[in-house]
């Protein structure tokens, strides 16, 4: 038996527990999201996910989910506030699809799509991001962190390795290398790690793989990201699952 | 300078401050962004003419610093009309990168891919750009010089030229996953084969493509026949050559040794190993250009210039190995004892023999049971340096790149065609200027004589995406002070006028 809330008018069942975006995806509902991940604790910076309950708005991955709730997601103008925020991380680093090999199976550039994101919207800011190629295996492009931290927590807590952090602060914040070099290849990271499965974009990357991967056979070549997500999301017991 | 005697002293006039100017910009129905500027003296005598090309170079750079596996995806953004060559030709500096002798399926599927993208381009230059002039002639009505103009008047021979270039792009598709700037070509393979549909999709209209192209080449050859003198003579110089060939002496737009004849045809050197390209051809800087000037290094950057693509891959291979274009190439060698294969126009000639073999080459691989092999990538020892050159619809083009040990590019030199035909295609402009303008009063007719010579060579001024022939021109007439006398306007629909 489980508790009922409300989303985009459509009734969605909740464990104990669940927030409003695992709740949702479990249930088949579709909440757009970038830094949060099934596997790791609601982090709510990316602000994608963002919802409106009560005339406040709040980032439903951190949001618990409880019995009457009214959530409202996909109105226009939720989308274009998500639309403002994918323009703004598309803006603050270099994000070059067309050479990037991480293009067709890259988040932000799925949400793009997704949400129809036409225009650039903001005047870009080419951040000066040099490569980390140190790493005989793994290389770093800096130029497309989206400060997602999933990188940082999954080495933290299923790698135990420690090897990324953020450093700065405001539009100084950026990604480091937890070694006294600050380069890749005075850490312990390896290619099986946890934190080479997670980045959303193009930043960490096995090296010599590159466009192995033909057009059509990309993540997001098939389906968009809004119905790859809810193959991703934990699922009940068949026959479970509420529409 | 140069080769050619006529119009030596039109490269820079002895006293430009008394001359007024005349400028063609950009330059129409050509690939990029390009003008001509015209130096003339009170009684309209030409003293000066050059061809400027804002080419964006910044490629070379840009790419240092990024890992060598993006280049083939990268560079290939040089251009929207024949992105394949750059992406072919990076490959092939990447297999050397990572010292893998590419499979029979990888090679051949490259194959399919590159001459996919020679049909295509070569039937977008014809019908799309150059047979509005040739089939209406060069100062005819304006307003219907172009290919809504040719689709009213020849609606069979416009229908042809678009499916042409619709087949060659479909054939980009299936190899390249996209019909423009795909990703198929890797370091040492490919990513893809060709599935027995695929296959079957493009063997339903293979047929049909080789029968067209037969009637292109006919096209040109009856467009000589009946206008013998303009076509031998129009902007014809004499010069050296440069192109792959096959090691039997083949034509082969993929790979080959490299091969450079003077212009009276004798051999300086054949079957040279571009791997080593440096040796035999150098670039000179000039003043007044953004392009630079390559020479073949014995000769010097004064005569040492030379011409590539397809008049000279044509008339220099000593045979193309598919039939129908082999004997479509003899009948143009042979053409009013030769003359077709030192004209200008003899490029247009060319160029859609070659299109001929293309299609045949394109029949014969959707054939062969290697296309659907799954042995797709082969790597070997890595290597600090790597060359790639294929012969791309405008001729030769060299991707050379150096590697450092963290997998990233250190150094980048790109010679793309273009760049082979700058002072070749200068000295055909001013031998048009001598032949047409010199000491008559200015049209638009006879202004498009200069644009005619430059799109025979199918120049691709800023290796950029192409914009169709519709282009504001305006042409500015300025006295010695620079100040503005005249001005002629084209409209983006065509139009001209005479504003004020």
């Amino acid at each position: 038996m489980s508790d009922t809330f409300q989303l985009d008018g459509k009734e969605v069942a909740f464990e104990s527990g669940q927030t409003v975006m695992q709740a949702a995806l479990t249930a088949g509902h579709y909440i757009p999201h970038l830094c949060y991940h099934p596997e790791f604790k609601p982090h709510g910076s990316c602000k994608l996910c963002t919802v409106e309950v009560g005339g406040r708005t709040v980032a439903s991955c951190t949001l618990p989910a409880e019995a009457n709730l009214n959530v409202e997601s996909n109105t226009g103008e939720l989308n274009a506030l998500r639309r403002t925020l994918i323009q703004m991380l598309f803006a603050e680093g270099n994000h070059f699809c067309p050479s990037c090999e991480k293009s067709g199976n890259c988040m932000l550039q799925a949400l793009g799509y997704d949400l129809e994101v036409h225009t650039a919207g903001f005047r870009h800011m080419y951040p000066d991001r040099p490569l980390d190629a140190s790493h005989p295996d793994i290389l770093l492009d800096f130029n497309r962190c989206i400060l997602c931290e999933l990188c940082v927590r999954a080495s933290a807590e299923v790698d135990g390795k420690n090897v990324f952090a953020l450093a700065g602060r405001g539009s100084g914040k950026h990604l480091i290398v937890n070694a006294e070099s600050g380069l890749l290849k005075d850490t312990n990271i390896a290619l099986t790690d946890k934190a080479m499965q997670v980045c959303p974009v193009g930043v960490i990357l096995p090296k010599r793989v590159g466009f192995t991967v033909p057009i059509g056979e990309r993540r997001y070549d098939q389906r968009p990201i809004s119905a790859q997500a809810l193959d991703d999301a934990p699922r009940p017991p068949s026959g479970a699952r509420h529409e | 300078m140069g080769c050619s005697n006529m119009t030596d002293n039109l490269e820079t006039a002895a006293h430009p401050g008394n001359l007024r100017r005349v400028a063609i910009d950009p330059v129409s129905r050509v690939e990029g962004h390009g003008k001509v500027t015209l130096l003339l003296d009170e009684n309209d005598r030409v003293h000066q003419v050059r061809l400027h090309i804002v080419e964006f170079r910044g490629f070379e750079k840009f790419i240092q610093g990024r890992p060598y596996w993006e280049a083939p995806v990268m560079v290939q953004r040089l251009c929207g009309i024949c992105p394949v060559s750059h992406h072919i030709a990076a490959s092939k500096a990447m297999d050397m990168i990572v010292g893998g002798t590419l499979t029979p399926t990888a090679e051949k599927v490259r194959r399919l891919m590159h001459y996919g993208q020679i049909l295509q381009s070569h039937a977008l230059h014809f019908f799309h750009l150059c047979s509005p002039d040739l089939l209406f002639g060069f100062d005819s009505d304006v307003a219907k010089r172009n290919i809504v103009g040719v689709a009213a008047a020849h609606p069979e021979i416009a229908k042809q030229g678009v499916l042409l270039r619709k087949f060659g792009q479909e054939v980009i598709r299936v190899t390249a996953g996209k019909r423009i700037h795909g990703t198929g070509a890797i370091p040492g393979g490919v990513n893809k084969n060709v599935s027995v549909e695929e296959r079957d999709y493009l063997l339903k209209d293979i047929g049909q493509i080789v029968g067209w192209s037969q009637n292109a080449v006919g096209i040109v050859h009856r467009l000589f026949e009946q206008n013998i003198d303009l076509y031998n003579n129009f902007g014809t110089f004499k010069t050296h050559t440069l192109n792959l060939v096959r090691a039997d002496g083949a034509l082969d737009l993929y790979h080959g040794g490299l091969r450079a004849r003077d212009m009276d045809g004798n051999t300086l050197f054949d079957h040279y190993d571009y791997g080593h390209y440096w040796d035999v051809i150098f670039e000179d800087v000039k003043p007044w250009s953004y392009m630079k000037f390559p020479f073949l290094r014995s000769l010097g950057p004064e005569t040492g210039w030379y011409r590539v693509g397809p008049l000279s891959r044509v008339t220099q291979c000593d045979f193309i190995p598919s039939p129908l274009a082999e004997e479509q190439r003899q009948a143009f060698m042979t053409f009013n004892g030769g003359s077709a294969t030192r004209a200008t126009l003899g490029f247009h000639w060319a160029r859609m023999i070659e299109m001929l073999h293309a299609a045949e080459v394109i029949r014969d691989l959707l054939h062969d049971p290697d296309l659907q092999g799954t042995d797709l990538v082969n790597i070997g020892n890595r290597q600090e340096r790597g060359v790639g050159v294929i012969e791309a619809p405008r001729g030769t083009l060299i991707h050379h790149y150096k590697v450092d040990e963290h997998d990233q590019i250190i150094r980048c030199n790109l010679i793309v065609s273009t760049t082979h035909n700058n002072q070749a295609m200068n000295e055909a402009i001013r031998q048009v200027a001598r032949q047409y303008i010199d000491g008559r009063k200015l049209t638009e007719g006879l202004l498009n004589h200069i644009e005619v010579a430059i799109r025979a060579f199918d120049p691709c001024l800023s290796c950029a995406t192409h914009a169709l022939g519709k282009m504001p021109l305006e042409v500015e007439l300025l006295n010695a002070e620079g100040a503005r006398v005249d001005v002629l306007v084209r409209a983006s629909d065509g139009t001209f006028c005479l504003p004020g």
